[in-house]
C-alpha cells in the first residue's frame, strides 16, 4: 500500500477524489476524538486570533498614525500608570494576601472557614460594576474608611490610591487562592521536620514552605496583576483619572473616535503581550518542586 | 530526674479523639518503647511531647518545666530534643545542608556548624556522600541523613516514630546501633514508637503499651509480654492462649483454675472468680512420653489436633479439655515426630500461667 502510495499518479487520485497521503499512514493513525477536540478548541483560539489579526492589519496599515499615538505621552504615562498600579496591588496583596492564604490552607475545616473562603470568593462573582461601587462607597470621602483616612490626607475619589484599592479588590481571589493551593501542596511533614529541628513557626514557613511554594506566589501574582491592569468598571467608579489605560480608550472611543483608541488599544496590547511573555518565561527558572515528600 | 511528664493528656482532631487519658513519665537516660498498633496514637503523642502540637487538655512538663503554663519557652524547650519520622524526610539540597539545617535555625558559628556536620555524618557512615543531593540516596541511606540532621543538635531527648519500618534491615540494623550506643554513652534518653514488637523488646528498657488512644500498660518489656493486664494487651502483644477460666481453689503459693474441667496451677494470685489463662505459647513445652523429672507445676497428656509451620517455628494446637497452642522450633517438632492425633505430654510452669479479670461482653 505504501508503495502504491508513493508511486501513486496524482490524475489517478483526482479521480478517486482522495489524496494519495490520506490513503497511507495518516489515514489508519487518526485518532478521531483527539481531530474533534482540535477543531473545537482551534475554534475558540480563531476567535482570539482572527480578532488580533483585525486590529493588526488595520493598524499596520497606518504605521504613522500608530507610531504618534503610542509614542504620545498620554498614552506611555497612562500605560505606566496602569502596570505601576497594578503592581502596587499586587504587591499589596502579596503582604495581606500570603498570610490569609498560609491559614485558610492549613486550618481544618470548620463554618467559620467557610465564610471566610466566600468571603474571599467576593470579587470574583460580583459584576464588576458592582465590585467599583462597593469599593467607591466605603473609600468615597464620606465612607466608613474614605473618611477617616481622607483626615489624614489619603484621598481616594479619582486619585491613584483609588486605583489601586480598586485593583487590589477585584484581584484578591486570583492571588489568594492560587497561594493557597500552594501552601496546600506542600506536606504539613516538613514544616514538622524543620520544627523538630528547631525552627520557630515562622522560621519553617519562611526557610522550607515559602520556598516551595514560590512558584505559586509567582502565578498568583500574575494572574492577579493581569486581571488588576485589566480593570476598568471597577476602577472607574472611585477614579475616573488618572486614566488608567482602559479608561483611556474608553475615553478616546468617546471622544476622538474609533480611529484612536483602536491604535491605543493596539499598542496596550502589544506592551501586555511582551510584558506577560517576559513573566511567564521567568517561571522556569523559579521555585524547587522536586523536594515535595 | 524525671524528663517528661504527662496527665491526663487529650488531643482530638475535629470530632475525632486520638488520645484521652494519657499518663506518662520518662527517666533520665532511658529508652522507653511504644508499641501498639497502627492508629492507637503513638505518633501524636510523640508530637505533643516533642511540642509540635499542643494538647487539648492535660499536664505536660518537660525538663521540669510545665508547658501548659510556660508556652514561651516551647522553642526553647524543642531545642532541647530531636525527632526522626517515619518516612524518610529530606530536603531538596546537598547531604551537607540537609544535616546542617538544625544548626543554622541555631545560628550556630559556620565552622562549628563544620565541624558537627561532618562528625554526625561519619557517625551514620555517610562521609562520602557530605556533596550529594539527599534526595538521590537511597530509603535507608536517607533515613540514615535524617537521623545524623537530629544528632548534630546534641538532643537531651531522642524521639523516633517509627524510625526503620520502611528500611532494609541492614539500615534498621545500623540506626538501632546508633540509638543504643548514644543512649549508653551520652545518656540520651530515648522514646521510639514502633509496631515491631521485637524492636521494643530489643530496644527498650521498659515498654509502653498504646491501644485506642491511651497508655494501657507501662512495664519492663519482660512483664509487658507474659503479664498482660488485659486481654486487648495479650492480644497485641501476640499472646497465643487467651482461655476462659474459673478460679477454684488455692494451693499453697498457688492459685488453681479450672478450664473445660481440666485443672491447671497458676502462680498469679486470683483476681477475680471468673478469668482468663494468658499463656505465652512457647512456654509450653510438649514432650513424646511422660519426663521422668520435670519442676513444671503443670503435667498432663494430650492430644495434637493440628501444626501450623510459620517459619522458624511451629504453632502445635494440643487438646486437652481446652485448646493449647504451643510454639516449638521447627527443629523440636522433627525431632518429636509431631503430627495429628498424636499423644504427647504437656508440662507448663505455674508462673507462666498468667491470670486476668475476665473481659465483659
Amino acid at each position: 500500500m505504501k508503495t502504491e502510495t508513493l508511486s501513486g499518479d496524482p490524475l489517478r487520485e483526482d479521480d478517486e477524489g482522495t489524496p494519495s497521503w490520506w490513503n497511507g499512514r495518516w489515514r489508519r493513525q487518526v485518532d478521531w476524538c483527539t481531530v474533534w477536540f482540535c477543531i473545537m478548541g482551534g475554534l475558540l483560539v480563531g476567535i482570539t486570533v482572527l480578532a488580533l489579526a483585525n486590529i493588526a492589519t488595520t493598524e499596520l496599515a497606518d504605521p504613522a498614525h500608530l507610531l504618534k499615538v503610542a509614542a504620545s505621552s498620554q498614552v506611555i504615562e497612562s500605560i505606566l500608570l496602569t502596570f505601576g498600579a497594578g503592581a502596587s496591588a499586587v504587591l499589596l496583596l502579596i503582604l495581606f494576601g500570603t498570610p490569609l492564604a498560609y491559614v485558610l490552607a492549613r486550618s481544618r475545616p470548620s463554618r467559620f472557614k467557610g465564610v471566610v473562603e466566600s468571603i474571599v470568593d467576593i470579587p470574583l462573582i460580583l459584576p464588576h460594576t458592582v465590585a467599583g461601587l462597593l469599593v467607591y462607597l466605603l473609600f468615597m470621602r464620606r465612607g466608613w474608611l474614605g473618611a477617616p483616612l481622607s483626615e489624614i490626607g489619603l484621598a481616594f475619589e479619582d486619585a491613584l490610591p483609588g486605583t489601586i484599592i480598586a485593583m487590589l479588590f477585584v484581584a484578591s481571589p486570583f492571588y489568594v487562592n492560587t497561594m493557597r493551593e500552594g501552601f496546600e501542596k506542600v506536606p504539613v511533614h516538613l514544616e514538622n521536620v524543620a520544627r523538630t529541628l528547631g525552627a520557630g513557626t515562622f522560621t519553617a514557613f519562611r526557610t522550607v514552605t515559602l520556598p516551595l511554594s514560590l512558584r505559586h506566589m509567582y502565578s498568583g501574582a500574575l494572574l492577579a496583576w493581569g486581571r488588576a491592569i485589566g480593570e476598568f468598571a471597577g476602577v472607574i467608579m472611585i477614579a475616573y483619572y488618572p486614566f488608567i489605560i482602559s479608561t483611556l480608550i474608553y475615553y478616546s472611543f468617546t471622544t476622538d473616535g474609533i480611529h484612536t483608541s483602536r491604535s491605543i488599544a493596539f499598542t496596550v496590547i502589544l506592551a501586555s503581550l511582551a510584558v506577560f511573555y517576559l513573566l511567564r518565561r521567568m517561571t522556569r527558572y523559579l521555585g524547587r518542586y522536586d523536594d515535595r515528600v | 530526674m524525671t524528663v517528661i511528664e504527662a496527665h491526663n493528656i487529650r488531643k482530638s482532631y475535629g470530632s475525632l479523639e486520638v488520645l484521652h487519658d494519657v499518663d506518662l513519665s520518662v527517666e533520665e537516660g532511658e529508652i522507653l518503647g511504644l508499641i501498639g498498633p497502627s492508629g492507637s496514637g503513638k505518633s501524636t503523642l510523640l508530637r505533643l511531647l516533642d511540642l509540635i502540637e499542643p494538647a487539648n487538655a492535660g499536664e505536660l512538663s518537660v525538663f521540669g518545666i510545665d508547658t501548659v503554663a510556660d508556652h514561651g519557652t516551647w522553642l526553647d524547650l524543642r531545642r532541647r530534643m530531636g525527632m526522626l519520622f517515619q518516612r524518610p524526610i529530606v530536603f531538596n539540597s546537598s547531604v551537607y545542608d540537609n544535616v546542617a539545617m538544625g544548626l543554622r535555625y541555631r545560628r550556630a558559628p559556620g565552622d562549628n556548624i563544620d565541624r558537627k556536620v561532618k562528625e554526625a555524618l561519619e557517625a551514620v557512615g555517610l562521609s562520602r556522600y557530605i556533596k550529594s543531593r539527599a534526595i538521590d540516596l537511597s530509603g535507608g541511606e536517607q533515613q540514615r541523613v535524617a537521623l545524623s540532621r537530629v544528632l548534630v543538635t546534641d538532643p537531651e531527648i531522642l524521639f523516633l516514630d517509627e524510625p526503620t519500618a520502611n528500611l532494609d534491615p541492614t539500615s534498621t540494623a545500623t540506626i538501632e546501633a546508633i540509638v543504643t550506643r548514644l543512649n549508653r554513652e551520652a545518656g540520651m534518653t530515648v522514646l521510639i514508637s514502633t509496631h515491631d514488637l521485637a524492636q521494643g523488646q530489643r530496644l527498650a528498657d521498659r515498654v509502653g503499651v498504646m491501644i485506642a488512644g491511651t497508655i494501657a500498660q507501662t512495664g519492663p518489656s519482660r512483664e509487658i509480654f507474659r503479664e498482660p493486664k488485659n486481654q486487648q494487651i495479650a492480644r497485641f502483644v501476640g499472646v497465643q492462649n487467651i482461655i476462659p477460666a474459673r478460679v477454684v481453689s488455692r494451693r499453697g503459693d498457688f492459685t488453681v483454675v479450672e478450664a473445660r474441667e481440666k485443672e491447671i496451677l497458676s502462680a498469679t494470685p486470683p483476681p477475680a472468680e471468673e478469668v482468663e489463662m494468658v499463656v505465652r505459647g512457647e512456654d509450653i513445652s510438649l514432650h513424646r512420653r511422660k519426663p521422668g523429672y520435670e519442676e513444671a507445676e503443670n503435667l498432663f497428656p494430650a492430644t495434637v489436633t493440628a501444626i501450623e509451620p510459620t517459619a522458624p517455628f511451629v504453632n502445635v494446637t494440643v487438646h486437652c479439655g481446652c485448646d493449647l497452642v504451643a510454639l516449638v522450633t521447627a527443629r523440636r517438632a522433627e525431632a518429636l515426630g509431631l503430627h495429628e492425633g498424636m499423644e504427647v505430654w504437656v508440662s507448663l510452669q505455674a508462673k507462666a500461667v498468667h491470670l486476668i479479670p475476665r473481659a465483659e461482653r
